[in-house]
């Protein structure tokens, strides 16, 4: 009981330090990257929540930020990006068009990046105002503290079958 | 503006011009499938001619319009440099019978057109180098920009497994 405990809090104590440290990997591929830029240059500065150093490489990222519009063939890559990316990790997806498919429902587009990937906080918007881009690393800070993003419950699911199957001595 | 160019057209082809027009000083003529790379020639090597520029290539799907007397028809839009001219030779196709002999032989700039246009329509250039999609992938069945294809069809390549949440 007392061990459980202690994890508990360590874990706890990790996620703290996890939601001020994402370290971005932005697969933008539309207009919306304006906006990212926006939000990553000083006025707005994503840098306020610790967020603020994009990696280009998916290895040294945690937070996949998919910016704009993602076609059908585009979807293979985008998958496996996200399959390289550091555990534990999270997506974001930016604008409606990330979100949804957006305005286009034709033969080419995505409608929607959780066809492909698991999605933690979607951004509305065509596009987004940084601001709303802020509130969203705001709620996905807040997502990764109480650890409630895809990625983390499914890392707890699996710790916990593990226990499950060593009690029962299989 | 290019009535000289429509003219001459007429007089050196004959029946080979089905229809000729010059709507808003845009010439335009109509040329049988047949005589196409003839005419075409004559356009680009001509010296009173001149078309040496490749301006557009495209198809045109007329489904669902009032006027259909044709489905298909070929659109390629030239441009004179030096005769300051232009011109949109355009070419009647049916259905089920999409076949044109490819122009990337007397302009190279036609020939991501063509592929564009096969891909696009499913028009076949015979001739061409190297007629494959440029878009799509080879996965895609169809041709998405007839007005007849499925506005919900599509081809994914990556779809998630949703059972694991």
């Amino acid at each position: 009981m007392g061990l459980e405990i202690t994890t508990t809090k360590l874990e706890d104590l990790a996620n703290w330090g996890r939601k001020f440290s994402f370290f971005t990997y932005p697969f933008i591929t539309a207009c919306c990257g304006m906006e990212f830029m926006s939000v990553a240059a000083p006025k707005y500065d994503i840098a306020r929540f610790g967020a603020e150093f994009p990696r280009f490489s998916p290895r040294q990222s945690d937070l996949m930020m998919v910016v704009g519009t993602i076609t059908e063939k585009q979807a293979p890559a985008l998958k496996r990006v996200y399959d390289q990316l550091a555990e534990p990790k999270y997506v974001i997806a930016f604008g409606v068009c990330a979100s949804t498919g957006g305005f286009y429902q034709n033969y080419s587009v995505v409608p929607g990046i959780d066809q492909i990937i698991p999605v933690d906080v979607y951004i509305p918007g065509c596009p987004p105002r940084p601001e709303q881009v802020l509130d969203g690393i705001i709620l996905l800070q807040k997502k990764v503290g109480e650890g409630r993003t895809v990625n983390q419950m499914r890392a707890r699911r699996e710790a916990m079958k593990d226990k499950q199957r060593q009690s029962e001595g299989v | 503006m290019s009535k000289a160019v429509l003219d001459a057209l007429k007089s050196k082809f004959g029946d080979a011009i089905l229809e000729t027009s010059s709507k808003n000083t845009d010439e335009s003529v109509t040329v049988a499938v047949d005589k196409l790379i003839e005419v075409c020639t004559f356009l680009r090597d001509d010296e009173k001619m001149a078309f040496d520029s490749p301006v557009f290539l495209t198809c045109i799907d007329r489904l669902g319009l009032p006027v259909m007397e044709h489905r298909f028809e070929l659109a390629v839009q030239l441009r004179s440099f030096t005769k300051r001219h232009r011109i949109r030779v355009k070419v009647p196709m049916e259905e089920g019978k999409l076949k044109v002999p490819t122009l990337s032989g007397l302009w190279a700039g036609f020939n991501w057109l063509e592929r564009e246009t096969y891909d696009m329509y499913g028009v076949e250039f015979e001739g061409h180098p190297d007629l494959r999609r440029i878009y799509l992938y080879d996965e895609f069945k169809g041709h998405p920009l007839r007005k007849d294809f499925p506005k919900d069809l599509r081809f994914p390549l990556a779809r998630r497994e949703w059972a694991d949440e």
